[in-house]
């Protein structure tokens, strides 16, 4: 049951959007919107410049790699529904939040049309999911790395990526300087993972 | 005629205004700063992954470490997400509690962030004014979970124990006489409610003395007024929170427009500024810090007058106590399970968002069902000051933008995840 201010947002995101929502769900009095990858530019200015929406903050985008989830064989997955960019848009005059999801068409190679002209807060956040995920975004002015190393080789947090890393720096004295080699860490798993049946956990 | 050229000039990551290890590769012509392009990422410890492989409760001593000068509100954020996931409720007792350990951190992280505002402006004495309080904070986190900083003391459904019934005191040594004793103990006879209650009377007056030594100072004023300013609508377009977007005149705070916890039983007022440069949002920490307090007071009056309990009876979620563990066959395979296992999660996606010191902290999961979360996502205030940092400095000189830095109120362990 969505209380009525979620349901007032929804009725205006349908009603705006019309076509363009592939879906649209709630859950924990949260609003989770799903669009195309095509559809995505638009989609964000209007929900920016439609006076009944508003959302002139984006607080945080978040880059998914789905490849795992729920334990699914990974050449089970549904082409075109690895990468994912999770948007939280939050509208300050309405007083609500929105999430805004967009899969990458290709898992090959993850692309999005940025949204920095839309919302300029964005422009940290997709560089952040460009290195953690490789997700490139069509139109970024300046797609750099963000938090990983310079010359840092990979996308650390997609799932095929080992926690450990592949390469490991030390200072080597008689090189005199710092060098890399690859990890001695023997990866380890304390604590296995383990999804449960259904209402294991006394869920509702 | 000589060749007159913009030169380039590292700033960090060992420079000691560059709060932390911030590389702030800066253009500069002349004094004046052309372009600043900050390198972050020297502290990542990739929290977030990390998170992946280890169960729910194992990952929430990571928020701690995130903003280490304001540690119980981002777990209070972890908490609330998970809470969302699991529809566990929360007992009155522990919202009031969380509410006023909120506050205490805030009035710790604003406290540190005059002291290192102050400092980097050539304002020594306020750095150690602010010191003096903080430790007293210190000296609360300490008593509730037994660690100064690191305090892992919320849980999902409440927090770890109740408030401790004695306040520990200093003890007798060969450097201290008994009369100094004395006096150190002097507001440490009762309980650790006594305790916060002493703080709060005092402390009125120890923000009347920074404000003596800074707010009307003509030095204090030439370096902060008019430095940095941001306007309305560009500090939302820019996706500021917190006193940032406060010190810009937006009236926007999580804790009044989107209540969680008891924060709607509770009184207080939002400070806004009105120019949205250094100085405002200075004073809009300050006033932030005569709130806290009041809130904290009347937490204290609450919690004295209302016991109960601190966290869920759901021991699928919080461990039963150590007496029906051992008396009870299945409230020990639930003690077992929780610490072998883990909690699991159902499967789902939640965001929450508290109004943390620095602006809004935010932790998305999405969860798949299992013991572990599939994906954690940490939304920081100041990664999103940071990233204007380069639009806020153009065009002043260099020594402000160390004014800059100091303003965003940035900690990297936040920053860089």
């Amino acid at each position: 049951m969505m209380s009525p201010k979620i349901q007032r947002l929804n009725d205006a995101v349908a009603k705006l959007l019309g076509e363009r929502v592939v879906s649209l769900s709630e859950q924990h009095n949260q609003l989770t919107l799903v669009v195309r990858a095509a559809d995505h530019n638009p989609v964000c200015l209007a929900l920016r410049d439609a006076p009944e929406l508003r959302f002139e903050q984006a607080t945080d985008l978040c880059g998914i790699d789905y490849s795992t989830y729920g334990d699914r064989p990974k050449d089970g997955a549904v082409r075109g529904t690895r990468f994912a960019a999770v948007l939280h848009l939050l509208s300050v005059t309405h007083n609500w939040r929105l999430r805004l999801r967009v899969f990458c068409p290709d898992d090959e190679f993850p692309m999005l049309d940025s949204v920095i002209d839309v919302w300029p807060s964005i422009n940290w956040y997709e560089r952040e999911a460009f290195d953690l995920f490789g997700i490139v975004f069509a139109g970024h002015p300046d797609l750099r790395r963000i938090l990983t190393d310079y010359g840092f080789i990979g996308h650390p947090f997609r799932k095929d990526f080992p926690i450990s890393g592949h390469v490991e720096m030390r200072y080597d004295p008689e090189k005199m300087r710092v060098i890399y080699e690859p990890v001695t860490i023997e990866p380890r798993e304390i604590v296995p993972r383990v999804v449960r049946e259904e209402h294991y956990a006394g869920d509702k | 005629m000589a060749e007159i050229r913009n030169y380039t000039l590292n700033f960090g990551p060992q420079h000691p205004a560059a709060h932390g290890v911030l590389r702030l590769v800066l253009e500069m012509d002349g004094e004046v700063v052309q372009r600043a392009d900050p390198h972050i990422g020297l502290l990542h410890r990739a929290t977030e992954k990390l998170a992946e492989s280890r169960t729910f409760i194992q990952s929430l001593p990571y928020m701690d470490r995130l903003d280490y000068v304001c540690m119980l509100c981002s777990e209070h954020a972890f908490c609330m997400a998970m809470e969302k996931l699991l529809g566990v409720d929360v007992p009155l007792r522990a919202q009031y509690i969380r509410v006023m350990f909120d506050e205490i951190t805030r009035v710790m992280s604003h406290l540190f962030g005059l002291a290192a505002l102050g400092l980097d402006l050539g304002a020594m004495t306020v750095f150690l004014y602010c010191f003096r309080e903080r430790e007293d904070l210190f000296d609360c986190y300490e008593a509730v979970s037994g660690a100064r900083m690191h305090a892992a003391y919320y849980r999902p459904g409440g927090v770890y124990r109740d408030l401790p019934d004695a306040m520990p005191q200093y003890q007798p040594s060969r450097f201290r006489g008994a009369n100094d004793l004395k006096v150190l103990n002097r507001n440490r006879q009762g309980s650790l409610l006594d305790f916060i209650e002493d703080f709060t009377a005092r402390f009125p007056k120890c923000i009347d003395d920074y404000e003596t030594l800074l707010t009307e100072n003509r030095i204090w004023k030439q370096r902060t007024v008019g430095i940095g300013v941001v306007s309305p609508e560009r500090a939302l377009a820019l996706g500021f929170t917190g006193p940032m977007l406060r010190g810009s005149g937006v009236a926007w705070d999580l804790r009044k427009k989107q209540p969680y916890e008891v924060y709607d039983r509770v009184d207080f007022d939002v400070a806004i500024g009105k120019n949205g440069d250094s100085y405002d949002r200075y004073l809009v920490r300050v006033e932030e810090m005569r709130q806290s307090n009041r809130i904290i007071k009347q937490c204290v009056d609450w919690l004295r007058a209302n016991p109960g309990p601190v966290i869920t009876d759901n021991h699928k979620v919080a461990p039963p106590s150590r007496v029906e563990m051992k008396s009870n066959m299945e409230e020990l395979i639930h003690h077992f399970k929780l610490f072998t296992e883990g909690m699991h999660v159902p499967e789902g996606e939640a965001y929450a968002a508290v109004e943390h010191p620095k602006g809004e902290f935010g932790v998305y999961f999405v969860s798949d069902g299992a013991n572990k979360p599939y994906r954690m996502k940490l939304r920081s205030p100041a990664f999103a000051h940071l990233s204007s940092m380069n639009e806020m400095s153009r065009g002043h000189m260099l020594a402000d933008a160390v004014t800059i830095i100091s303003t965003l109120d940035i900690v990297f362990g936040d920053i860089d995840r």
